[in-house]
């Protein structure tokens, strides 16, 4: 790159809330014509500081320049006016409006409001990229590639010269995830900046031409990625070579203890989730499954847990004395009537794990508020087990009648974690048990894990990051749009493998 | 059977044109994203300012020298005037200071219910009139001043043309608002903020101005309908709680409607026969039947509620974000 | 292009206890300035004097001091019927209809089976009749909400009017003498029905009742299990069901409980004090419970107070009127003008508000 001055210029941004610092003087330089990769753990402060140049949140301190003046962003729009536009994670579009609709949302132009004029131009924009969008769908009616098409047009119809993406291939299949690669290409051709989020390396090394590393709030350093190297940029990113060292022990006479034949699930609108999933739960052993969120992962819990409407298919629980129950057609409270323990630690803790606005000590009661005698809870109970908690996992916590919304992702997590092992289940799920915590903190409960599995629980491990997966995990199913793409034995399964098989049915032919 | 229809359809028409005046002002401020529960106060405050500002006037200038212009003029901008107070009130309280929408809703009603009731009783005491309520004969006659041609036009006449200025006034707002949300720019945007306020925000759109703009031009609206209740329905006779519950049936209109105001023209005059119906049905000496048949049109809307509800079509559900407060922060 | 904003909002993460009770306090000073500024425009009153005949006129006597405590009563009768729902994030503004299905049921009772059966089971009847009332008012929406989620704040809203219509109706039915459009009161010779005086009062039974009630609406929401689940319920919905929560059957609990409890208000105002029954004996106190439950966070206990509040504003304004010839509405202008300045001080108990001066400071 030639040594021409910064298109988009950071000066020591600082961004907290409340205590916590989630930018810590960062600078940052992006350049014409340019992939940026922006790359960094999650809660690196990634999304954080690119919400900032897009307007969202105002940093506390530092400077932002654009085209070498400094500028004062305070609403999207200005970070529009500037030429400056984010595709969100979440989408930001409106379900019951148009495409078109949508893309002209919130355009200031004197011209009169034409639709069909700004239906020629998206069609004009798909053309010079590569797009395929109907200007008339309805939102409601799109894919999640096809939202997410609807958001770059969006942002180029607004003739935006820096496109910031945030973990844009999260949610796209393979193919689809090669479509928006050639789409950036083609923009960069054109001469816009572009910045993608993601911690992603092989993406990184794919679409970028430069690498700027977030650890922890802070800006670490950027390369070529020309000059880069997986193991470089993995050191950069964690702040050391990632060797896990989890323990991982040979499970000890594993029986069978959830056996799942043939289950098909269905969401509301009517689409396959699940299809014809087989597979077996054993005793004292760690179950990894592995996939690209949202192939399936969370429908195949919520069904063993009893919260799903099951189209068809059998998931038996095996008792002690080797015989089955089946769980289909149970609700939670019914499967904890017929005495057995399934702990379950959900995806969305503060959506469905705890209640958020509920202290430390009622959201321990959630699990135990029927044991109390006749109408009452019991209360002392509850909160000795949050006593507990606390003290075991270390919880970072003002009290325990504070309220949980307030403590920090890594501390709820240690909250929901304890309760539900604190049930002494037979049988553990966990859907990304470690998302957005600390290396240490992952480590606690990576432990917890361990250990449950020592005590012969039945370890179902919902997981995205494949590096622990493969040394946590005594076998790893693979899950691939919502069937089961595999599955391998965790001390012999490479990372290649699994990953291929994330991607494409089958993946490499094995076993 | 006829004579009937003729007799009965002017009458639902006036009875509905508040009603249409309510549930238009209601539905622009829905689309925002607010639910403003407080509108039968408004139509309160609307209706008592308008007769506020035509008792001075007529008090100051005496009857005989009453102007037509300044005699409409007056109580119109005296009634936008005091709606939109109540609609700043409201947005201030939750738009600015993120309160709840239905107990400020509830709140403003209280209060907007009393503010009449006051001002009515103490301009009632004022005027020294011997019944409980106030008469401006003089500028009732300018506001319900009917087409001149509408007398020769014989049953069409009777049907289409034999209302005042504010009556048509309600089908042009119904139709302006509809097209405005619908066809227009505008329109879109205050779309988007009633239906993801967040989105409407990251799109560059100012959330804050538009529910501000879109619930006070709404509150507006909804006052009309309280003037035209005293300067035409009621002939200028203000006499306090005659305003009763509508403020509560044009909230009703809204969800009948599907938020949709050019529908409110028909639905609101099928709600005023509704509201009136009890009167054309012979009943006899049996008079107490006559209170059930007052019960139809809020029986009606609960079963349109219920009917939308059970079909769940995305196009006809309240505005996503109806009854929340928005902070960007938040998120 | 080069401005900053010089406002900034945060949401508080704890605000300390007297901090919070300083807020609300100045508000209502505020308020009551605005009101006394008002009183001044509008009617050239000394504000002050105003004031002091609002508290001469609800404590003045001990007849005004009972009139005080009934009122309290029977809108913290509502108000701690309608807080469950509320906790649940049900918006039951239905309190007024189901109130007054209540007071039907007991008027019907009280006016069929009069002087046909002995008193105490006749009042026995009325206290069954009324409960059911109620809550078969409160249920349907319910039923519906919890099946189609169909909208329950404009549902209940509608079920008022229906309520009203249906009692006018019965009004009318039951008339005395023909003609007169009212009912009078009922049982006047016989008094059957008429809740017995405690303390030679006919207020302190109903004010004995709604206390316990009170205080059993407390701990049902704190410490039961239907306390706790209906927290639950409210709050997260896929929490509730996480746990096993059957959220449809509590939506239809809780809300036969608080329709039953507003029928039990209905009940108080026919067996205990009024004896009568018209279309407006609930007058708005479903409303303005809706006010009270808010303004007390849910909490039952709280609600003593803010129904004390509210009944006072109401009393002293409603005791001025006649001492300074004022209209009756003056004390609705009074009450909405404060409950707007509670309601908008709650903003400053969850956020915070910093002034930034320059892009160095951190605010």
């Amino acid at each position: 790159m030639d040594k021409q001055s910064p298109i988009l210029e950071l000066k020591h941004i600082t961004k907290r809330f409340g205590n916590i610092t989630a930018n810590e003087d960062v600078s940052l330089e992006v350049y014409q014509g340019e992939i940026l990769a922006l790359l960094g753990e999650n809660g690196s402060g990634k999304t954080t500081l690119m919400n900032a140049i897009a307007g969202i949140y105002y940093p506390e301190e530092g400077q932002i320049f654009v085209n070498g003046k400094e500028v004062s962003i305070n609403s999207p729009k200005d970070a529009y006016d500037l030429g400056i536009g984010m595709i969100h994670q979440h989408f930001k579009l409106i379900d019951v409006l148009s495409a078109a609709e949508n893309i002209v949302l919130g355009l200031k132009d004197k011209r009169r409001y034409d639709l069909k004029a700004a239906g020629a131009k998206i069609r004009e924009i798909c053309d010079k990229y590569g797009f395929d969008v109907d200007p008339n769908q309805k939102i409601y009616n799109m894919s999640v590639s096809q939202k997410q098409t609807v958001e770059i047009v969006k942002v180029l119809f607004r003739g935006a010269d820096i496109l910031i993406l945030d973990e844009p291939t999260a949610v796209l299949t393979p193919q689809e995830t090669e479509k928006l690669f050639n789409v950036l290409r083609n923009m960069k051709q054109d001469g816009k900046s572009i910045i993608i989020i993601t911690h992603k390396l092989n993406e990184v090394l794919e679409i970028s031409d430069r690498v700027a590393i977030l650890r922890k709030g802070r800006y670490i350093c950027d390369i070529k990625t020309s000059e880069a190297d997986t193991q470089q940029l993995t050191d950069a990113m964690v702040g050391h070579a990632v060797t896990l060292n989890i323990e991982r022990k040979v499970p000890v006479d594993p029986k069978d203890k959830i056996i799942v034949k043939n289950l098909t699930v269905r969401d509301s609108d009517g689409v396959e989730k699940l299809k014809n999933i087989n597979f077996t739960a054993r005793t004292g052993e760690i179950l990894g499954i592995a996939g690209i969120s949202g192939n399936g992962q969370k429908e195949l819990l919520e069904s063993i847990a009893g919260l799903q409407k099951i189209e068809t298919g059998s998931i038996l629980f095996v008792n002690e004395d080797g015989t089955e129950e089946e769980l289909v057609g149970m609700d939670p409270k019914k499967i904890t009537d017929m005495g057995i323990t399934l702990s379950f630690v959900p995806e969305d803790r503060l959506g469905m794990g705890l209640v958020g606005n509920m202290d430390l000590a009622d959201n321990m009661m959630l699990r135990s508020f029927r044991h109390g005698h006749g109408l009452f809870t019991d209360r002392k109970a509850p909160y000795e087990l949050a006593e507990q908690v606390v003290k075991e996992l270390e919880v970072n916590t003002p009290s325990i009648r504070t309220a949980v919304r307030k403590l920090s992702g890594g501390n709820v997590q240690k909250v929901l974690v304890g309760r539900e092992i604190a049930a002494a289940p037979t049988v553990l799920m966990t859907a990304y048990a470690v998302r957005g915590l600390d290396i240490n903190s992952s480590y606690i409960i990576y432990d917890l894990v361990n250990k449950q599995k020592a005590r012969g629980v039945a370890v179902i491990y919902v997981g995205e990051d494949l590096d622990v997966l493969l040394e946590l995990c005594d076998r790893i199913l693979v899950l691939c749009d919502g069937q089961v793409s595999g599955e391998l034995d965790g001390r012999e399964a490479d990372k290649q493998q699994v990953g291929l098989m994330m991607t494409r049915l089958g993946g490499a032919e094995h076993e | 059977m006829f004579g009937f229809l003729l007799s009965f359809i002017p009458r639902a028409v006036s009875q509905g044109i508040p009603l249409m005046f309510g549930a238009v002002g209601e539905t622009i401020t829905e689309k925002s994203g607010n639910l403003n529960l407080g509108t039968a106060g408004i139509m309160y405050v609307g209706g008592i300012c308008g007769v506020i500002g035509s008792f001075l006037y007529e008090t100051r200038t005496g009857i005989e020298n009453m102007n037509a212009f300044l005699g409409i003029l007056i109580p119109l901008v005296c009634c936008l005037l005091g709606s939109l107070i109540m609609g700043l009130i409201y947005c201030f309280l939750t738009v600015t200071l993120r309160a709840n929408q239905n107990v400020t809703g509830l709140a403003m009603t209280t209060f907007g219910v009393g503010f009449g009731n006051f001002f009515g009783g103490s301009l009632i005491k004022l005027s020294g009139a011997d019944v409980p309520s106030i008469a401006l004969s003089r500028t009732s006659q300018f506001f319900s001043a009917k087409l001149p041609f509408a007398k020769d036009l014989g049953w069409f006449g009777q049907i289409f043309l034999s209302y005042s200025f504010l009556a048509y006034t309600a089908v042009a707002m119904a139709i302006i608002a509809s097209v405005v949300i619908f066809h227009t720019k505008l329109g879109l945007q205050l779309r988007a903020v009633g239906e993801s306020p967040s989105t409407a925000d990251a799109a560059g759109i100012n959330v804050t101005r538009y529910k501000y703009f879109a619930t006070c031009i709404g509150a507006m609206v909804s006052g009309l309908g309280g003037l035209y209740y005293v300067m035409d329905y009621a002939s200028g006779v203000w006499s306090n709680d005659a305003f009763g519950d509508r403020g509560w049936l044009a909230i009703a209109l809204v969800i009948f409607t599907i938020w949709r105001p050019a529908h409110s023209i028909w639905a609101s005059i099928l709600f005023g026969g509704l509201y009136i119906l009890h009167i054309f049905i012979p009943s006899g000496t049996n008079l107490a039947i006559k209170e059930l048949y007052q019960m139809a049109p809020y029986v009606v809307t609960i079963i349109v509620l219920i009917f939308t509800s059970l079909r769940n079509k995305r196009e006809n559900q309240p505005p996503a974000s109806l009854g929340l407060s928005y902070f960007r922060e938040d998120r | 292009m080069n401005r900053i904003p010089l406002i900034h909002i945060s949401r508080r993460k704890d605000i300390v206890w007297y901090k919070a009770w300083l807020i609300r306090i100045v508000a209502i000073i505020l308020a009551l300035v605005l009101c006394g500024v008002i009183t001044m425009v509008t009617t050239g009153l000394n504000p002050i004097k105003v004031y002091a005949a609002m508290i001469d006129g609800t404590f003045g006597t001990t007849r005004r001091i009972w009139m005080l405590c009934q009122n309290i009563a029977i809108l913290l009768c509502i108000s701690i019927a309608l807080a469950p729902a509320f906790k649940m994030r049900f918006w039951n503004l239905g309190g007024d209809g189901q109130a007054l299905m209540g007071a039907l049921g007991a008027a019907a009772v009280m006016i069929l089976l009069g002087d046909k059966i002995p008193n105490g089971l006749l009042i026995l009847i009325m206290v069954v009749v009324s409960i059911a009332c109620g809550a078969i008012w409160a249920v349907i929406p319910a039923v519906f909400k919890a099946r189609w989620n169909t909208n329950e704040t404009l549902f209940t809203l509608m079920m008022n009017y229906v309520a009203i219509q249906l009692v006018a109706f019965f009004v009318i039915v039951w008339e005395v003498p023909k003609g007169a459009g009212k009912i009078g009161i009922i049982n006047q010779n016989t008094n059957a029905g008429w809740f017995p005086q405690v303390g030679g009062s006919k207020y302190l039974l109903n004010i004995i009742i709604v206390a316990v009630l009170t205080i059993a609406m407390f701990i049902y929401m704190k410490y039961s299990k239907h306390g706790y689940e209906l927290s639950v319920v409210g709050e997260s919905e896929p929490t509730a069901r996480y746990v096993g929560i059957k959220v449809r059957k509590v939506i239809i609990r809780t809300m036969v409980l608080s329709g039953a409890l507003c029928g039990v208000a209905g009940l108080l105002l026919v067996g205990g004090t009024d004896h009568t029954l018209t279309t407006t004996l609930v007058s708005g106190r479903g409303f303005t419970g809706v006010m009270v439950a808010w303004l007390a966070k849910f909490n039952p206990i709280y609600m003593v107070l803010t129904s004390f509040l509210i009944v006072f504003l109401q009393r002293g304004a409603g005791e001025i009127t006649t001492a300074y010839s004022l209209n009756q509405s003056y004390g609705d202008i009074i009450t909405g003008i404060i409950l707007f300045f509670i309601i908008g001080c709650e903003f400053f108990l969850n956020y915070k508000v910093s002034f930034r001066k320059s892009h160095k400071e951190v605010a």
